[in-house]
């Protein structure tokens, strides 16, 4: 091939890909995108919420007459390729709303980036009040973490009649720490005492020296508002120095890998919780089990409940701006009033976190099991 | 801090050291032999609790002949990398060879990731080992006491093979000289072969009792054991197969004795263990039971 037949044919290939890559399909669908961890750390959260997502696009597969197409990036449970995630999706692909992150540190490394580009997302579960703060087109699905680190002290000390606590914190995570302040604050302010607060980090598998640290403190309850993994091993462990004290955690606890995980030693650990099947109360909520159940034939569970929720109020607001201009868009989705999710029923609050009720779970012979509902 | 719990902390540092012990064993030996640091090291490890699940899980098999055959399997994997991954290389520049084993631990952790995918999954402990032994207010998990015992019955048996048979003898030679073990009638690809099962088998055996104590098995959980096998290895003086083993105790104990006496450096720990790797390699660069370097040429 001669060096003209080269150029020719490096200029036809040229060509042919600035076609590809116009937007000739933007006009037939409205393209979604989701950054969602399917590997690493927390590789559970987002194979829920992907799940979750998938069937609520079954349920409301079209809006303003287009098909809805959800375009998935792997963030690898890291904050960096969360945000290159985010960058991706946004320049590259042209989506016009945003779902994800699973986890509030790696949310916070996207948001920034569809923030700027005045794409609004939602994010299905992060919970740390810093995830929202200061933005205008980042919203959530889920409530935030001072709520809960409150329910919980309440909780602890009414319920578990705790005197004393001991924490135990992921420093690696905003969510773990910011829950965990939230909690000391509020169990202080109701009387009870922090006899121990140390720390662990995410992918750390031996907690036995904490362990032995806390095991001397002799508290009434470890709180440990950590992700699954860390709790299960934890739980493990704790249970194998003979700490058989109960174990209270949050919302990152309800993934089955935990029962798996933990098996018998995760009996009887409490946390507080977005959702449970049996206190589902929506109409959407029913539809969506039974779909889900027919589908994946488990469970529904509380993160894909959460992911499908931020696929609906996506689409929600679309709908109600009539257009899929991010500014619009925004404006619809912070209006969003007395919203029938399957999590519940949701009103958007200040900043983009919604006002909703929570639930208290338990493990109890090896299944999530609902303890009560509590309002906000 | 009381004397039990100090005791208790000794209890936990010599159990997770004998871990890394039993991990840096097969590292070092590898290298010893081959001057080849193999990366995939960590990724057997993974490989065979993957093996142990499914033998367990899926075929029912009980636990005393699917912890063999994970072992044995990993083994024969141990022989296949080393037949396409290094074999090739075999006179190639050494930076080359560590490239190789390099790229083989991303080949086999991704392979893991898109036939198993990224959620991790629990390990089947037998129940033999679930059992707790209380004495003095100490809590002693049975897993804890075998865990050192096998680190220390595979040294004995490697050293064994490595310093009274005939293979361990060519292996030795193969060490110090290629060329002229080959000229002395030595079938050098067998005795390669020989060191990767069972350096594969002893990452076998450590990943077996990894996973029972810390029982979350995804595709990368051999990243980590892999680089504190690594850094047990250089403290001890890499290709000493004692000293992988002292220094996977003192690395273990080290870890836990600095969280236990300093908590607030509890998330500093893996600093810690590089911290010492840093230090090994400025002043002691041999290690603690390294022979001084001979250059070769």
């Amino acid at each position: 091939m001669g060096k003209k037949n080269v150029l020719t044919l490096l200029v036809v290939i040229s060509i042919l890909f600035s076609f590809s890559s116009m937007p000739v399909l933007a006009e037939d669908v409205i393209k979604l995108g989701a950054y969602l961890p399917m590997t690493g750390s927390v590789a559970a959260y987002g194979d829920m919420e992907w799940s979750g997502i998938q069937i609520a696009k079954e349920m409301e597969p079209e809006v303003l007459g287009k098909k809805v197409e959800v375009m998935l990036v792997d963030t690898k449970s890291d904050k960096i390729e969360a945000a290159n995630a985010v960058t991706l999706l946004v320049e590259k692909e042209k989506v016009v709303g945003v779902l994800g992150e699973a986890i509030s540190g790696n949310t916070m490394a996207g948001n920034p980036i569809s923030e700027a580009a005045k794409i609004p997302s939602v994010s299905p579960t992060a919970t740390n009040p810093l995830v929202n703060q200061g933005k205008n087109y980042a919203f959530r699905a889920c409530f935030i973490d001072p709520f809960q680190g409150e329910v919980a002290a309440r909780f602890a000390r009414s319920e578990l009649k705790a005197q004393t606590a001991a924490v135990i914190i992921d420093i690696a995570q905003d969510y773990c720490v910011g829950l965990g302040n939230f909690f000391v604050k509020e169990f202080v302010k109701q009387g009870g005492k922090i006899v121990s607060t140390t720390y662990i980090q995410t992918g750390d598998q031996d907690f036995s020296a904490q362990l032995s640290a806390v095991q001397s403190t002799k508290p009434d309850i470890i709180y440990a508002p950590n992700y699954y993994t860390e709790d299960a091993l934890m739980a493990k462990q704790a249970r194998d120095l003979g700490i058989n004290q109960p174990i209270l955690t949050g919302d990152g606890a309800q993934a089955d890998a935990l029962i798996e995980i933990g098996g018998a030693s995760v009996e009887n650990m409490y946390f507080t919780a977005h959702f449970h099947k049996q206190a589902a109360s929506t109409d959407r909520a029913k539809e969506y089990i039974k779909r889900y159940e027919e589908k994946y034939k488990k469970d529904a569970d509380a993160f894909g409940a959460l992911g499908a929720d931020a696929y609906f109020l996506l689409v929600d607001a679309i709908k109600r701006a009539g257009s899929t201009d991010g500014t619009k868009v925004r404006d619809a989705l912070a209006a969003t009033k007395d919203f029938k999710g399957v999590s519940g029923t949701l009103t958007m609050g200040e900043n983009g976190n919604p006002i909703k009720s929570m639930v208290i779970n338990k493990v109890e012979n090896g299944k999530f099991v609902y303890v009560t509902t509590i309002n906000p | 801090m009381t004397s039990t719990i100090f005791l208790q902390q000794l209890i936990n540092g010599i159990s997770l050291g004998s871990l890394y012990g039993l991990v840096a064993v097969g590292y070092t030996m590898v290298y010893g032999i081959l001057r080849l640091i193999n990366f995939a090291h960590g990724d057997l490890l993974m490989f065979a609790a993957y093996v142990a699940i499914y033998a367990t899980t899926l075929s029912a098999l009980p636990w005393f002949l699917s912890f063999p055959l994970a072992i044995i399997v990993t083994g024969v994997l141990g022989i296949v990398l080393d037949r396409a991954a290094y074999k090739p290389l075999r006179n190639a520049p050494r930076i080359s060879l560590l490239i190789s084993a390099i790229g083989a631990s991303f080949l086999l952790e991704n392979l893991a990731l898109v036939f198993i995918g990224g959620v991790p999954r629990a390990f089947p402990r037998p129940e033999v080992f679930d059992k707790v032994i209380s004495l003095f207010g100490l809590r002693i998990q049975v897993l804890t006491l075998y865990t050192p015992i096998v680190t220390l019955v595979l040294l004995f048996g490697l050293l064994y093979i490595v310093f009274r048979t005939k293979v361990g003898k060519a292996m030795r030679a193969a060490s110090k000289d290629f060329e002229t073990t080959r000229l002395m009638g030595i079938n050098l690809d067998r005795i390669i072969s020989i060191t990767f099962l069972l350096g594969s088998m002893l990452a076998a055996a450590g990943g077996i009792m990894w996973a029972m104590k810390y029982p979350q098995v995804n595709p990368f959980m051999g990243v980590f054991p892999g680089l504190k096998a690594f850094i047990a290895a250089v403290l001890g003086g890499i290709g000493n197969i004692t000293g992988a083993v002292l220094g996977g105790f003192l690395l273990g104990l080290g870890e836990i004795l600095i969280v236990a006496f300093v908590p607030e450096l509890a998330q500093y720990r893996d600093a810690f263990a590089f911290v010492i790797l840093i230090l090994v390699l400025l002043f002691r660069p041999t290690g603690i039971m390294g022979e001084p370097i001979i250059d070769k040429s």
